[in-house]
């Protein structure tokens, strides 16, 4: 039992600083699908909300109508199943599922790849229809030119001050489903509100994709990206 | 829960370092995070446990720096530090701006081995 003891190495400790970036991958990831959304003459749209925000009710919308005279693509996301790129495919525009399986949140590779399964010859925007959820998907670049945040009237009016992390990083920020705010009882103009309280940098649009009250400015913004005003 | 994805980038970060630098044992691992990072450190502390098992860093002191948020005025131009509730209320002229200048840092900062 005379094994001879390891002697504890007395090395001094070492101390690297770094500062490196933890989203390193993805931003880089990030920038190549923007550059690449730029050669192709796409301007790309990350939309983010909670679970039944109206997401993808707007996109069958805005595929079906505005797609009619500016050809269209939408990449979406879901945990499980294909049903929203069947209730997109609907709409003859150019739709890609990820089924993330358990992650919470779109990244740059993961849109990179569903790209590469779509025709987008001669389209000029394409839709990025993020997993549900207000916290993750703040974080992740994949390489948008806008990030539309949707608050619904389902919701709470306080939500951008609970959630402030995404509705900061938010470009535009859609009020959805305002056909039913007064059945409800949400409060429209707290809302908007809340929405300019935590960004103001954001455009403000409220919209009922259902009874398209609001869509036309929904549709001047979209016009304007891709230069046809 | 992407704090678990965040957390395995850090670690396969150290370990490289550790490699580079003949190092067989990490003793602390500084990350910083912006208080608008959208990262919920406690998760990150679960996340660590799992990531660290049976590697050099296993053992490891994880430090979790916060970095809290900073505004400018779009108006004055003032650079402000930001409460809790995230409103960028100017001091100087009242104005709620949008701009941030610090907040959504993610980082890794510092790594201490042997």
């Amino acid at each position: 039992m005379n094994e001879p003891l390891q002697s504890p190495a007395r090395t001094a400790i070492r101390t690297v600083e770094l500062r490196q970036s933890l989203l390193e991958g993805n931003d880089r990831q990030a920038a190549r699908n923007r550059r690449r959304f730029h050669e192709l003459g796409l301007a790309a749209l990350n939309l983010v909300s909670s679970p039944g925000a109206g997401k993808t009710t707007l996109l069958e919308r805005t595929l079906t109508e505005f797609g009619r005279t500016t050809p269209c693509a939408a990449v979406v996301g879901d945990l499980a199943t294909d049903r929203d790129a069947q209730r997109l495919g609907r709409s003859r525009a150019p739709v890609a599922q990820i089924t993330t399986g358990s992650a919470c949140h779109l990244d740059a590779g993961m849109v990179a790849r569903a790209v590469d399964q779509l025709d987008l010859a001669g389209a000029r925007l394409l839709f990025i229809e993020n997993v549900g959820n207000l916290v993750c998907p703040a974080s992740f670049d994949l390489g948008e030119r806008l990030r539309v945040v949707l608050l619904s009237a389902a919701e709470g009016e306080d939500k951008p001050l609970k959630y402030p992390p995404i509705f900061k990083s938010a470009h535009v920020v859609l009020l959805t489903k305002i056909d039913v705010a007064g059945v409800l009882g949400f409060d429209r103009a707290a809302a908007a509100e809340n929405v300019r309280r935590i960004a103001p940098q954001a455009k403000l649009i409220e919209l009922s994709a259902r009874s398209g009250e609001g869509i036309e400015q929904w549709y001047a913004l979209l016009g304007d990206l891709t230069g046809k005003g | 829960m992407h704090e678990v994805g965040i957390m395995e980038t850090a670690i396969e970060a150290v370990l490289a370092q550790a490699r580079e630098h003949d190092a067989t044992q990490v003793h602390r691992i500084v990350l910083r995070i912006g208080a608008l990072s959208g990262v919920e450190p406690d998760a990150l502390r679960l996340a660590f446990d799992a990531t660290v098992k049976d590697t050099p860093a296993a053992g490891a002191d994880l430090e979790l720096e916060a970095v809290p948020a900073r505004g400018r005025c779009s108006d004055c131009d003032l650079e402000f530090g930001v409460e809790s509730d995230f409103i960028f209320t100017c001091p100087r002229c009242g104005r709620i701006s949008g701009e941030l200048v610090q907040g959504r840092e993610l980082e890794l900062a510092r790594i201490e081995m042997s």
